[in-house]
């Protein structure tokens, strides 16, 4: 997994609308990179909702959160629908967990992205990362706050 | 809160089937049970309107009664099926009309989401036995 204090890999993917979206993009702000293993699992479901939930906190503190799996941006506009939430999710889809893989966030024997958060500051790099124990763990929210306020 | 012994919090989401299932259980076990707000409104539209409901009833002292309506009969949820469900509890419903609308009630719901949370709730019920009430 990345660390702390590194370069974050630059990218360009595709988010729910298709539309392309790049880090350099965030140039100037923090962004909370949330990598998530699937679209419509039951624990991504979760862990996507309660962080809707707490999204204007978050966004006071000047971070926007940032979805990252290796669905198709179809799959990603499906879900937003279904969950009700308004989070940016971006498609790690071709070449497929490529992104995922640059942050040391991919598993290679399920081919999907380990649940983990990756801060990046203002400059582009790395400030804080948490990478969960396994996929079947949700960092709860406390943690992003905890992180933002240290 | 509820009941008698040692004491369980739970964080529980009023409109979360998977709390509906688990609360017969919940309710039932040997403990002082406290009861926090933890609506997923993104998830649950209704959940917000459904925990201020409950804790309006709780101002007349009949929060559980609701709660354990609310989750025993999921499927009548809007607001005449409220109205009747405070009417069979005996509510005053005038002021459980304004009370569920309040601010007070919005930010008690609110200070207990937050608290949450704050103790690392990613999912409901989430169930925390034994633990001092703060």
């Amino acid at each position: 997994m990345i660390a702390a204090g590194e370069p974050a890999p630059d990218f360009t993917l595709r988010n729910q609308d298709g539309e392309k979206v790049s880090l350099s993009d965030y140039r100037g702000r923090r962004v909370m990179l949330v990598f998530y293993p699937l679209d419509f699992s039951p624990v991504c479901s979760d862990q996507l909702s309660v962080y809707q939930e707490v999204k204007p906190q978050i966004a006071e503190r000047g971070v926007e959160l940032v979805g990252i799996s290796v669905d198709h941006p179809y799959a990603h506009r499906a879900f937003r629908e279904k969950l009700g939430i308004d989070t940016t999710l971006l498609a790690d889809f071709e070449p497929k967990g490529e992104v995922a893989r640059a942050y040391g966030a991919y598993i290679e024997t399920v081919g999907h992205a380990n649940r983990s958060l990756v801060l990046i500051d203002a400059e582009g790099a790395v400030e804080w990362v948490h990478e969960s124990p396994t996929p079947l763990e949700i960092p709860g929210a406390n943690l992003i706050f905890d992180a933002l306020d240290a | 809160m509820r009941g008698e012994g040692e004491t369980s919090i739970v964080y529980a989401d009023l409109g979360c089937p998977h709390c509906a299932s688990a609360w017969e259980e919940i309710a039932r076990r040997p403990a002082r049970l406290v009861f926090r707000h933890f609506p997923v409104a993104s998830k649950h539209p209704r959940s917000p309107a459904l925990h201020a409901a409950a804790e309006a009833a709780g101002l007349q002292g009949r929060f559980f009664e609701l709660v354990d309506s609310l989750y025993a009969e999921r499927g009548r949820v809007d607001d005449p099926h409220l109205w009747a469900r405070a009417e069979r509890l005996g509510l005053d419903l005038e002021r459980f009309e304004a009370d569920r609308r309040s601010e007070s009630v919005a930010a008690r719901v609110r200070r207990d989401f937050e608290s949450g949370i704050r103790a690392g709730v990613t999912g409901t019920p989430a169930l925390f036995p034994g633990r001092a009430v703060s």
